[in-house]
């Protein structure tokens, strides 16, 4: 099973991270944990005046799933519109860690930093979180 | 320190576990994760099958021959358990669904009543959840405090700090026999002889001490001790409740209902003896047989071979573990003083991936915060990988995790 879960383009994000860090002064900011594996993630953005976002970073600290998928999430929204931002699917998420074999366990690694990305924007833009990525 | 017995061969063992003969990701399984459960071996789960197709009635009461059958079954394994313990009396012994109930029992019905504002609830920094927030509980109802001897960096309790502990007014100390992060064996029978001699009541979580050594609650002198079934090879959803005698009769009931009354009226209602008055409800029969037969099969292996085997895979795990670079070991490197759990982090790479990876070899190690989230604050990390044995563990089952480890630094290597 890991074999397959362990691509080499997750081992390459987790140990060479893409945006990792935080943000001055964030617009939009969320952080959650992963009580299972106590994974935690800290998504940030700043969006330019047409409301598409300029400036993303992630920070936390947990599995390799959970830190390449939230490394890999900062270049998917960046240059997107927020209102595009709730759109994106955990298929998307899955695809870009090479469609690993994730168990009901681990996939919750991997849709940390989706849920913690949405419920930034959600609060953002005023609305409830959505807690289907949980 | 122990005598050291020469290790029995348990090299049969494992052929009594059927699980074990299975295969795991095509390989074959080295079940690593007893702290958390442990495999059943045939007998037990025989034992279970026999009764539901040969005996099965509800117990107490019944005036025919399956319901008696039932109940001298029932109470039969509650004399197993109870010589399991040494205790001197079977009605000391309260079928309980986990440890954690029997932790919970207490807490409502001798720690609410005997506890008062000012005084203390002592327990360790090495405490299970299932030991530690029913205590954080009960302190904040009372408004009384609550207060935990420290360990130190080797992971052993600071005997030192008994003094500082029991200056206080303690009536309570809940502290398990074995750390099931660490693998620590606590020295019980000097703490407890402390705790009495300050006034204090001594509860024991035995949930990882139970199954891998010979355990007497007399020689102890403990008020209360908590066994999980699921861990000693018997089924889940039962556990025991040793109290003794002269607290439990003074105890009001923790649930109430059928079963555990002698009579009923409309507005009243007088409690049924020990140890019924605690068991409300029809109890869970299959759990307790099971438990019973699991409790003969370990004393049938002779708990000190046991112990001794276990041992000697400690000293074994650790020897061979340090070997990989960059391990770190969590807990006392004294296999006088450890029991089968052996926690550690492999380098920076994260304990969930690492368990990941061993899976793949069919290994099956837990990786996380074991429920003890305060020890893993006071060791500085947020998770450790754990591997935890039993009889049907071997060397065989260790080389496996060494090779999976090195498998593992090399995948993540940078």
């Amino acid at each position: 099973m890991s074999d397959e879960m362990y691509r080499e383009v997750i081992l390459d994000y987790y140990q060479n991270p893409r945006n990792k860090g935080t943000i001055g002064k964030p617009e939009i900011s969320a952080m959650d944990y992963n009580p299972l594996c106590g994974d935690k993630i800290t998504f940030q953005m700043n969006l330019d005046a047409n409301g598409k976002v300029a400036e993303v970073k992630f920070d936390g600290e947990g599995c390799a799933i959970s830190q390449a998928s939230a490394s890999m999430l900062t270049e998917m929204v960046m240059g997107k519109d927020i209102n595009d931002l709730s759109r994106i699917s955990r298929t998307e998420i899955l695809e870009s860690l090479g469609n690993p074999t994730l168990g009901p366990v681990r996939i919750k690694c991997a849709m940390l930093c989706l849920k913690v990305m949405k419920v930034g924007v959600y609060s953002h833009l005023g609305g409830s979180g959505d807690r289907s990525e949980e | 320190m122990e005598s050291i017995a020469i290790t029995k061969d348990f090299g049969k063992v494992r052929d009594d576990f059927p699980v074990l003969q299975r295969t795991v990701n095509g390989k074959r399984l080295v079940y690593l994760d007893t702290a958390a459960t442990s495999q059943k071996p045939n007998i037990v789960i025989d034992s279970i099958n026999e009764y539901y197709r040969n005996h099965y009635a509800n117990v107490h009461r019944g005036l025919y021959a399956l319901s008696v059958e039932a109940t001298e079954a029932y109470e039969e394994s509650r004399t197993k358990i109870a010589n399991f313990i040494n205790a001197k009396n079977a009605d000391e012994l309260v079928f309980v669904r986990n440890a954690t109930e029997g932790i919970n029992l207490v807490a409502y019905s001798w720690a609410r009543s005997n506890i008062e504002k000012n005084d203390t609830i002592l327990a360790t920094e090495m405490e299970h959840h299932s030991n530690l927030v029913p205590w954080q509980q009960t302190a904040k109802f009372l408004g009384s405090d609550l207060d935990f001897i420290k360990i130190d960096e080797d992971g052993q309790l600071i005997l030192d700090d008994l003094e500082r502990a029991f200056s206080k007014k303690v009536k309570l100390l809940a502290i398990t026999h074995v750390s099931n992060v660490l693998g620590t064996i606590n020295p019980l029978k000097k703490i407890i002889k402390y705790a009495h001699d300050h006034g204090a009541r001594v509860l024991v979580d035995a949930a990882q001490s139970a199954p891998h050594m010979p355990l007497d609650v007399q020689d102890l002198d403990c008020d209360f001790l908590v066994i999980s079934g699921h861990k000693m090879m018997g089924p889940d959803g039962i556990g025991v409740l040793y109290g003794k005698r002269e607290l439990l009769l003074k105890m009001d009931p923790f649930l109430f209902g059928g079963d555990m009354i002698k009579e009923v009226h409309l507005r009243d209602a007088r409690w049924n003896d020990l140890p019924w008055k605690f068991e409300a409800g029809t109890p869970n029969v299959s759990g307790a047989i099971g438990l019973g037969v699991a409790s003969d099969y370990l004393r049938d292996l002779d708990m000190k071979a046991v112990r001794a085997h276990e041992r000697s895979l400690v000293e074994y795990s650790i020897n061979e573990l340090l070997g990989i670079d960059d391990i770190t070991i969590f807990g006392p490197k004294d296999s006088d003083i450890r029991c089968g759990v052996v926690s550690f982090n492999l380098d920076d790479i994260h304990p969930h991936d690492v368990a990941s990876v061993l899976d793949t070899e069919g290994i099956a190690v837990r990786a996380g915060h074991h429920c003890a989230q305060p020890l893993m604050e006071r060791l500085g990390v947020s998770a450790t990988t754990r591997a935890s044995f039993h009889v049907y563990n071997s060397r065989e089952d260790i080389d496996s995790l060494v090779e999976g480890l090195q498998k593992t630094k090399k995948m993540f290597k940078k």
